[in-house]
């Protein structure tokens, strides 16, 4: 199937079979290997990303159902050389030690913020609850998340994520 | 020249490594892509023990994209058998160990074909195409069941499901007195058999491995915790010239042991790429990982103390049946032998007994798991002295001070014969106790109880120390381990004074190149920016023996210090030169030589442009400042802690909440704080984990039930409390820099505290024991039946709750 992809600002027109997921679709086709795979039953979280600015979990969906969308991964969060406050609170906090939850952690985080300009602990523990890291103990996660939703006031969202059709640019594969 | 204006050993500084992790510019494994690269995909066996009787794999073959198939019979003569370093008495029974089976599993999950495809999908796809008859061989589950006379045998040519039985008894060693007497002669005994549930590692990234053998050397990536240790045993179990063998251990998405290993497929993929000649991957699902990667502990532990009525320990007496599962891995048969010298733990006991028996399951093969065999004691014992307290009507800590080992008495040799540099017990203790408010949980507990609650509260104590940092090599050596314990370190310095240091501790989480950079910026007084770390690559860092056994700090920062001061002393003589004095009347300080009572000085990073311009040297002084150093650590390190946990148990649910959780733990010297904290954080989790919901749970055919992590509950943030830590600081006196191992401490200290909280809370109902992990199910049933919890109830995958329904099917 014949599908039309943005992804970190990019769009992408490719051919797909229809059985491919959206994460092998980041990795082994645009080469976006920042978004990892951590297991097979969509447990894990590691392979995070948004879509039209929400997270999924992109082992959860094929390739084909994010035709004519736009898709934001870890890689596309920095702008000019400037970290996403979330990445920047996750460097501060030491939120990360192996780092390979971490993409997937930072994309479900951003989205939670998205929700909740201003949760809780608790609000935090739970809005992460399905991207498991096994280094951290999750403490530095959730203190972190804490500290990017204040940095972040009044709020995050799809918006600070939109890049404008002038910067994208257009890739074929 | 800037000089350092505080030091940067001590200072909580952000990770260097972070940059790359947060943006996802990482280099696992699997994101390695070179050209002409193939894909492995393999077949896994779905019995526990069976004959393979005919394998018919033409249809795969034929398959689309399939470049080669290969069946255990066709690489029977080149693969050899996976190493086992450690063999604990010289008549162990080792069996062999093939990467792929030849003519029988022994496990499910082991590896019996394997597929190489132009892509991961056409590999996959092909597998389908393999047909394998399987003959029915009975499977060995049980560890007791495993060492009766007529059981059934995992290898009938061993004869046995005996491994090797490995005994320490402190009345032969000379040590202290004979157990049997002291229980015999004790007033007061109490014997307890605890069961250390099988786990698994469950490191976040998948195993991964890709081999490139179109080089004059072939390098080999892999998810690997011990690059140098693979390339030395790939060259030893293939008979290939190490020299002509490079490993690189990219990112690597934790290991907690779980990488501490050779594995097939390691040897799998390198025999597929050798023979089609092109780079060859291969990556596991999460199912193959949870099945296949080695698990850990998996103990029965029968314990008996003996002590007087005003609670002094008089004998302690072990007897272990561990699990080996179906093969001796890398070290599988030493874990639960680490374990040997920690019961007898921070506790003065004079008389001491451990055996251990190894035993072959049809099961997958344990081997290190975070801890490693110290968790098991640590567990066994800190339950135990709970136990004595409650039977001689004492507050647990209070027996604990009773036997500990004072301040004033180290250094200290125990029983088991380890000398403990330093510690402060008492310290840690007391700075536990005030941030957990340990008297007014007591209260609360004592009102609840009298009030007869439906929650009632219980207090976990686990005062642990462990030895750590693996280790002096005599020492290795002595227990018949098959290497050394030595690190190696190196410094480069290049000619604009910026620095590179070699490594062979080989990071996966740990921060390295932040805590190395902190120690080289103070040792030779240069920026922390100045400093690049090199590790995990066998090319780049020539030497080395890896990161386990909480080591990496005690002994590979240690080799770079020693390195380092090397450095120091070729340059010194450069400098005198220099400035035209002696080398003898220079001081050496913030990176700058000054001529003793003099303000004439010149700067490290202007030796280092001298040396390479070498225009002007001292005569027969050679033209570099590079060095390297090989350290062997003199003594484990021997960190310690208090950790105090409030739970509250639902008399009628059998749910457990943790309600607070204080860790004050000693680890020496601090290198950065931050780091120290993070290491804890996760330890405790880890730790608490095997508490209450971690299990590998086999079904009556050796099946694996909890192959997903929907039914292998690796905890999220919402089943976890923050929790209160903080540091006594008792420098060790072993190495230079005081400091101690600190990535095993919060996992071996935690398991006890949260068992013993839950207890705790329903002691007063006739419960004196829950196995592992306390699910709800199982602590209503202590409850409801008033005495220990039988295995059974609850032990189904997820606690009951998992995917997959035990009488069949999905739930």
């Amino acid at each position: 199937m014949r599908i039309t992809v943005t992804v970190d600002g990019t769009t992408y027109t490719d051919e797909v079979e229809p059985r491919l997921l959206l994460v092998q679709y980041l990795r082994e086709r645009l080469g976006k290997v920042g978004t990892v795979v951590g297991c097979d039953t969509s447990n894990c979280g590691a392979c995070t990303v948004h879509l039209d600015g929400h997270s999924v979990k992109s082992c959860s969906v094929l390739a084909v159902q994010a035709d004519g969308c736009e898709v934001t991964t870890i890689e596309g969060l920095a702008r000019d050389g400037q970290l996403h406050p979330v990445q920047q609170a996750f460097h501060d906090n030491h939120a990360l030690q192996c780092g390979f939850c971490t993409p997937g952690m930072i994309m479900q985080a951003i989205d939670l913020l998205a929700e909740d300009s201003d949760p809780d602990e608790q609000a935090v523990r739970e809005g992460i609850e399905g991207n498991l890291c096994r280094c951290t103990g999750y403490q530095n996660i959730v203190r972190a998340v804490r500290d990017a939703a204040h940095e972040m006031r009044p709020g995050a969202g799809p918006e600070a994520e939109r890049i404008s059709g002038a910067q994208a640019g257009v890739h074929r594969s | 020249m800037t000089m350092a204006a505080e030091p940067e050993v001590g200072k909580g500084r952000l990770r260097k490594e972070d940059a790359r992790l947060i943006t996802g510019r990482t280099r696992w494994t699997d994101n390695i892509s070179l050209p002409g690269m193939l894909h492995m995909a393999v077949l896994r066996s779905p019995m526990a023990h069976a004959r393979i009787t005919n394998i018919d794999a033409s249809e795969a073959r034929q398959a689309p994209g399939v470049l080669a198939v290969v069946t255990g019979a066709d690489v029977a003569d080149e693969q050899g058998s996976l190493p086992c370093a450690w063999p604990i008495t010289e008549d162990m029974k080792t069996p062999n160990a093939p990467s792929m089976a030849v003519d029988q599993v022994n496990f499910a999950g082991e590896v019996v074909a394997a597929v190489v495809a132009r892509s991961a999908a056409e590999a996959q796809d092909a597998l389908e195409g393999i047909d394998v008859d399987y003959e029915d061989l009975p499977v060995v589950l049980d560890l007791q069941e495993a060492i009766a006379d007529d059981a059934d045998l995992v290898h009938p040519d061993l004869g046995t499901n005996k491994s090797a039985t490995w005994i320490f008894d402190s009345a032969e060693a000379g040590t202290g007195g004979n157990v049997d007497e002291a229980i015999a002669g004790a007033e007061v005994t109490v014997e307890r058999t605890f069961r250390q549930q099988r786990l698994i590692p469950a490191f976040m990234e998948p195993r991964s491995v890709v081999v490139d053998p179109t080089g004059e050397q072939t390098t080999m990536w892999s998810a690997t915790q011990i690059p140098h240790i693979l390339r030395l045993m790939l060259a030893m179990t293939l008979n290939v010239p190490e020299h002509k063998v490079r490993v690189i251990a990219p990112d690597v998405g934790g290991g907690f042991g779980g990488k501490l290993q050779v594995t097939p497929e390691e040897v799998i993929t390198f025999l597929l790429a050798r023979k089609l000649g092109r780079p060859v991957k291969y990556t596991e699902t999460r199912t193959e990982s949870l099945a296949s990667a080695h698990h850990g502990r998996d103990q029965l532990q029968k314990l008996t103390i003996a002590a007087r009525r005003d609670g002094t320990v008089t004998g302690l007496k072990v007897e272990l049946l561990a699990d080996m599962g179906a093969y001796l891995r890398l070290v599988t048969p030493g874990v639960p032998i680490l374990g040997a010298f920690m019961y007898n733990a921070i506790y003065k006991i004079p008389a001491y007994h451990f055996a251990c028996t190894n035993v072959f399951t049809t099961k997958t093969p344990t081997d290190a798991y975070r801890g490693a065999g110290r968790p098991e004691a640590t567990f066994a014992i800190e339950r135990m002295m709970d136990e004595l307290a409650t039977e001689l009507g004492m507050d647990p800590l209070e027996v604990r001070e009773k036997n500990w080992i004072k301040h004033e008495e180290f250094p200290y040799t125990t029983v088991s014969t380890l000398t403990y540099d330093s510690g402060n017990y008492e310290a840690a203790t007391a700075r536990a106790k005030e941030l957990f408010d340990y008297d007014g949980l007591r209260r609360e507990q004592a009102e609840r109880r009298q009030r007869g609650d439906t929650v009632q509260l219980g207090i976990g104590i686990s005062t642990f120390t462990e030895m750590c940092g693996l280790a002096p090599s005599r020492v290795l050596g002595s227990l018949s381990y098959g290497a050394g314990g030595w690190e190696y370190g190196a410094i480069r310095m290049l000619p604009t004074g910026k620095v590179e240091v070699i490594t062979g501790s080989s990071a996966h989480g740990q921060g390295h190149e932040t805590a190395w950079s902190q120690i080289v910026a103070d040792k030779l007084g240069v920026p922390f920016e100045d400093i690049e770390v090199l590790h995990g690559d066998t090319q780049s860092s020539p030497r080395g023996l890896d990161t386990y056994g909480s080591r990496s700090l005690t002994v590979g920062a240690m080799a770079v210090l020693s390195a380092a001061d090397k450095v120091i002393e070729k340059a010194k003589p450069i400098a005198a030169h220099m400035m035209e004095c002696s080398p003898d009347d220079l001081e050496f300080s913030g990176g700058k030589f000054t001529v003793r009572g003099t303000d004439t000085s010149t700067g490290i990073a202007d030796v280092a442009l001298a040396v390479f311009a070498a225009h002007d040297l001292p005569d027969g002084v050679e033209p570099s400042l590079d060095s390297d150093a090989t350290y062997d650590p003199e003594n484990f390190s021997f960190p310690h802690g208090t950790h105090l946990c409030a739970a509250e148990v639902d008399t009628e649910t059998g749910q457990v909440r943790l309600r607070s959780y204080v860790a004050v733990d000693d680890v020496g010297k601090v290198v950065n704080p931050l780091i120290v904290e993070g290491q804890v954080h996760g330890g405790l989790v880890q730790g608490i984990a095997q508490a209450l919901f971690e299990e590998a749970v086999y079904d009556e055919s050796g099946t694996l039930m909890t192959g997903t992590l929907a039914d292998y509950l690796v905890p999220s943030a919402a089943d976890m409390p923050s929790f209160t830590t903080d540091r006594t600081e008792t420098p060790s006196t072993t190495n230079a820099l005081g400091v101690k191992g600190v990535g095993e401490a919060g996992t071996i200290a935690s398991t006890p505290a949260v068992v013993n909280a839950i207890v705790d809370a329903i002691r007063h109902m006739g419960v004196n024991d829950v196995e592992m992990p306390c699910t709800p199910m199982r602590v209503w049933q202590a409850i409801q039946g008033g005495a220990q919890s039988a295995a059974g109830l609850g032990a189904e995958p997820g606690g009951g709750m998992g995917s997959i329904d035990p009488e069949g099917g999905a739930r």
